[in-house]
């Protein structure tokens, strides 16, 4: 027989306590019933002998103390999963949402998923061609890897992600399937419809799985979002072989539903008010990338979040840079000069990008040009540093090459069209010539035998001009 | 028997029991998952439990053990890695697949396999604690010595086993004991992870903890049983560096715990110390490597237990005689760990949420290193060196400041460095070591008599480049007079040609000690005769033209670690052509 509570105890936020609950399990999922006929779905978040409290995901409005009958499920928060998940639109917790119906599941597992075990993992080595020249050569996306977009309200990430996604390429695509799987967590409906509008008219819709919680959505949805969605891609990289992109926005707004669900519960806060264990839980989402030995497919997560103020030591990009294996940082003061993408160079990074590139994956030269053109560019910022202080034409006759190679770095190597899609030789060729405008003998980082094989200031003056 | 009360993560509670005792180890619910106990009052006992809680229920049981939690010591510790309670991972990984399980029961070290021992004691020889009884090969590399456990009163040998194949939990000896009591001695023993053991003496540390990489030997030195701490912002190298002293530091074992980090950097690990070859001994690193991986995903109970598993293995190895080298990556996540177990328990507070007794739990830990004679009479060092993620990569957080306070080497990653790509990017202004002095006499003896000299003033060099640089940031380097240009040119080619070292290059990734010397040397010697020529009238711009200093920043490229005496011949190239720019001046 089932067992059916009448009634709360009390409703605080988004929480609330049932009395004289028996057999209930940390962590499993209750029904609520209205007595208008509505039903909302619950998690025990805390439980002692006779008292159980509950998150309810669809918010507590409406509920009062005694118009509910809630029931136990007796398993944690279970997501169904198929196969004909791609290509449908889900709410935030795995309801399908497009008016197409229910799925028919081939398997339940719980979202929560399980810990992966270092000796179990592969270490993620082949590279994915973004088509991008400053990510594919400088920050270098791998198979398996996470790696976030740090950006600012306002800032072109959207148009990033959706271009990464239409471009992404294996470098030894051999057929196999290729799938996305987009999880927006309180995202405004506009950026959630400019989502789905690009993967439409790029034609890759039947092959994106969305998760969708929109910012008025409840937050409890919110923390549930980015765990269905790693759960559903978890099944189709792992079961079905399929290499999983998952793109994940805004992890800001997560990590403020986590401090708003934190704070009603009454724990103590740590930095700015976050949850003491905001690390611990942004991990249970990112660590879900990566490769399982035994299995082709691969689930590979580019999370984006905007640094509130553009504050790269919030503790949300903090901690998440901590996790990641690198990141991609967009900047506003190239935004502004109309650069696109505007992703500042120097303080990006992908952590996988060494055993992912050279010789075999993408060319024997490429982390000679990389390293020169972080070098070079690093140089560009003394150069302007200094001009800002005793004017460009003070500058001694090394930095103006600097202020020169600076300038065409960004007009020609960042900026890059939405609709422009660059092949890796192309990119690498591109770093050479401008690297060419420079001294040979500034290039600190290179060997002499690259130097004489890609070392070319005729072919640079024919394509910048002198 | 005592039940679940209440479940809050990974904290839960036990109403009216007095059976529990603090730190004792207990078997939690059904699945009999491993929790501690970490609060002990009239009404609650509280427990603390190293795996997932999900599905957990009020009214399991929960069975103490009797025992606080232990690390089990003995051969098959090497070339294995565990989880942040001595889980064997490979083994989980046979017993329930690619995703970790809860409640999965495994002995630590093998238990099948059978070692070759040698019983080095004989009926009536008398034991004390601390005194090794068997030893046998556990890796090609390392010879496992089973000791009479530090607590034990000792006694005399009654019985031994003949030399032959044996497996762990074999008895290989008995003693009796001066109260009559009989021993059986097998080949492992416990030890509890919380409590240090002990030993006769410690020893001033006075030999450097060799590592190859050029900033660390020579500029800012560990000593054997030392301490240090690598702070560094998210992105400048921590992981990176750590790695390379483990592959490269002249300790005969590494522990290596990855404590919160990333899964794919320890599937790195592995993969990449198996393929190693250790320059002193031809043999795979993994030979003398252990792995204490708890991913910033596994639980976070067991995050704070793995820096105590790490250093009770060390420790264990430090007492056969070994030198260790624990890196520790990274101590903050284990600092959070605290902080988050802190906030269940409804602590108060001190700063930043942590806990008020973070500094004692980062003290007691450090002052685990050392260099020590034995309770067999052997020396051993435990050295500890441990990386910080300070948050907002600000040095002025609690997790670094207290770290700073109980560390005497300090390896400060900068970030501005690591912006350039420079690697390692160890601020060489901000960073400090306090071994320099202890370590003057065996660089003296052993390296060159002059090392301290050259080293000396390369430090100044770039202490004094660190003052010209306000100038220079304001006004370029134009306006220097060139005595001052040429001190900017040469802390460049410091920098560039000795400080930065590539990881990934066969000769540069690890560099002798002789060749470091050297490097210096020639640094400082082109100074010296570049300052006397511009004494004596010649241009700065035709010291440049030389193209020496291009030519001493390639050296570590271009002069192979074996072929030290090709110094020579630089030696005399350069004091010829600067003969020759005099005379034409």
């Amino acid at each position: 027989m089932e067992l059916k509570y009448v009634g709360l105890s009390e409703i605080n936020g988004p929480l609330v306590v049932l009395d004289g609950v028996k057999d209930v399990a940390f962590d499993e999922i209750a029904q609520i019933d209205l007595s208008d006929g509505t039903r909302r779905l619950a998690r025990v978040v805390e439980v002692s002998q006779d008292k159980a409290v509950l998150q309810v995901f669809e918010g507590t409005k409406g509920l009062s103390l005694t118009n509910t009958t809630t029931k136990f499920s007796g398993k944690p928060m279970e997501l169904g999963l198929s196969k004909e998940m791609l290509g449908r639109i889900f709410s935030g917790s795995g309801r399908p949402i497009d008016g197409l119906g229910d799925i028919a599941p081939d398997k339940f597992k719980d979202i929560n998923g399980s810990p992966l075990n270092p000796v179990s993992r592969t270490y993620p080595r082949n590279y994915i061609n973004t088509g991008i020249s400053s990510i594919d050569a400088l920050m270098t996306l791998i198979r398996g890897q996470k790696l976030p977009i740090f950006s600012g309200s306002g800032l072109s990430h959207n148009k990033l992600a959706v271009q990464i996604a239409r471009q992404a390429k294996i470098a030894d695509d051999n057929g196999q399937g290729f799938g996305i799987v987009f999880g927006a967590m309180g995202v405004k409906n506009d950026v959630a419809d400019y989502f789905k509008r690009s993967f439409e008219e790029s034609g890759a819709l039947e092959r994106v799985a969305m998760f969708i919680n929109l910012s008025n959505d409840p937050i409890i949805e919110r923390i549930l979002t980015p765990r269905c969605a790693l759960t559903c891609a978890e099944y189709l990289a792992f079961e079905h072989n399929m290499h999983i992109l998952v793109i994940l926005t805004d992890m800001t707004s997560y990590a403020e539903a986590c401090r708003e669900f934190s704070s009603s519960k009454g724990e103590i806060p740590g930095r700015k008010g976050y949850p003491g264990y905001l690390y611990s839980d942004l991990a249970s989402i990112y660590e879900r990338a990566g490769i399982v030995k035994g299995s082709t497919g691969s689930v590979t997560q580019i999370p984006i979040l905007t640094m509130p103020n553009d504050d790269i030591t919030h503790p949300v990009p903090d901690l998440t840079g901590y996790i990641t294996e690198g990141q991609i940082v967009m900047d506003r003061h190239l935004e502004q000069t109309g650069t696109y993408p505007a992703v500042a160079v120097l303080p990006s990074l992908s952590r996988l990008m060494k055993d992912g590139i050279g010789e075999g994956y993408t060319r024997e030269d490429h982390s000679m040009c990389a390293n020169q053109l972080f070098a070079a560019y690093s140089k560009v910022q003394d150069a302007r540093a200094l001009a800002s202080v005793i004017g460009e034409e003070e500058l001694s006759e090394g930095d103006k090459a600097y202020m020169r190679f600076g300038k065409l770095f960004e007009e020609h190597f960042i900026n890059q069209g939405f609709d422009v899609n660059r092949s890796i030789e192309e990119t690498l060729d591109l770093g050479w010539s401008l690297l060419s405008t420079l001294p040979k003998a500034e290039l600190d980082r290179v060997d002499d035998e690259h130097l004489s094989k890609f070392y070319d200031p005729d072919k640079a003056k024919t394509l910048f001009g002198e | 028997m005592d039940t679940i009360y209440s479940i809050n993560g990974p904290v839960v509670k036990v109403k009216n029991s007095r059976t529990f005792s603090m730190q004792e180890m207990v078997y939690v619910g059904k699945k009999r998952l491993i929790g501690e106990v970490i609060r002990v009052t009239e009404e609650f006992t509280t427990i603390q439990v190293y795996e997932g809680t999900t599905g957990l229920m009020p009214g399991e049981s929960v069975e103490g053990t009797g025992s606080a939690m232990s690390a089990t010591l003995g051969p098959g510790i090497l070339d294995n890695i565990f989880d942040g309670i001595q889980r064997p991972l490979k083994k989980l990984e046979e017993l329930s697949g690619a995703f970790i399980a809860d409640g999965a029961n495994v002995p630590s070290v093998d238990t099948q396999k059978k070692y070759s021992c040698t019983i080095t004691v004989n009926v009536g020889d008398r034991l004390s604690a601390g005194d090794i009884y068997c030893t046998c090969p556990e890796t090609q590399l390392i010879t496992h010595k089973c000791m009479l456990s530090p607590l034990s009163k000792g006694g005399e040998v009654i019985w031994r086993a003949p030399d032959g194949e044996y497996k762990v939990s074999d008895t290989v000896v008995k003693i009796k004991t001066d109260s009559g009591e009989q021993q059986e001695l097998t080949l492992c023993q416990k030890w509890p992870i919380r409590t240090p053991r002990p030993c006769k003496q410690r020893l001033p540390g006075t030999r450097p903890l060799i590592t190859g990489q050029r900033i660390i030997d020579t500029v800012l030195p560990i000593a054997k049983g030392g301490t240090a701490a690598i702070p560094g912002g998210f992105g400048t190298g921590k992981t990176m560096t750590q790695h390379q002293l483990a592959k490269w530091c002249d300790a005969d074992i590494i522990v290596y715990i990855g404590c919160g980090e990333r899964g794919n950097e320890m599937t790195q690990v592995l993969e990449e110390f198996s393929e190693l070859i250790d320059p002193h001994t031809q043999r795979p690193l993994t030979d003398r490597t252990v792995l204490i991986a708890n991913t910033s995903n596994m639980p976070v109970a067991a995050r704070e237990a793995s820096i105590y598993t790490g250093i009770t293995l060390a420790e264990y190895y430090r007492d056969m005689g070994y030198h260790i080298a624990i890196m520790a990556d990274s101590t903050s996540r284990w600092a959070e760990a605290l902080r988050e177990i802190s906030g269940r328990l409804e602590e108060m507070p001190a700063e930043e949420g942590f806990p008020a007794y973070l500094p004692s739990r980062i003290s007691e830990f450090y002052e685990r290193a050392g260099y020590v004679e034995n309770l067999n009479g052997s020396e051993g060092s435990v050295t500890i060196i441990g990386a910080v993620s300070p948050q907002g990569s600000d040095f002025s957080e609690p997790v670094t400041q207290n770290t700073k306070r109980f560390v005497r080497c300090f390896w400060a990653l900068d970030k501005s460095l690591a912006y350039a790509r420079h690697y390692p990017a160890i601020n060489w202004n901000s960073s400090y070591s306090e071994y320099v002095g202890d370590l003057e006499k065996f660089y003296t003896e052993n390296v060159n008599e002059n090392f301290m000299n050259v080293r000396q003033q390369i430090s100044s060099i770039l202490v004094e480049e660190n003052t010209l640089m306000e100038i220079v940031k304001l006004m370029g380097t134009d306006v220097l007079p060139d005595d001052q240009k040429l001190l900017i040119e040469t802390a460049r080619i410091v920098r560039v040609g000795f400080l930065q070292q590539n990881a990934y290059h066969k000769d540069d990734t690890y560099v002798p000690l002789e060749k470091q010397y050297l490097m210096m040397k020639t640094i400082v010697d082109f100074y010296t005769l570049a300052q006397k020529a511009l004494s004596d009238g010649v241009l700065y711009d035709s010291i440049l033209k030389t193209g020496w200093s291009d030519k001493i920043i390639k050296i570590k490229y271009d002069i192979p670690n074996d072929r030290p005496e090709m110094f020579g011949e630089y030696e005399k190239q350069m004091a010829a052509d600067f003969e020759k720019l005099t005379e034409v001046a």
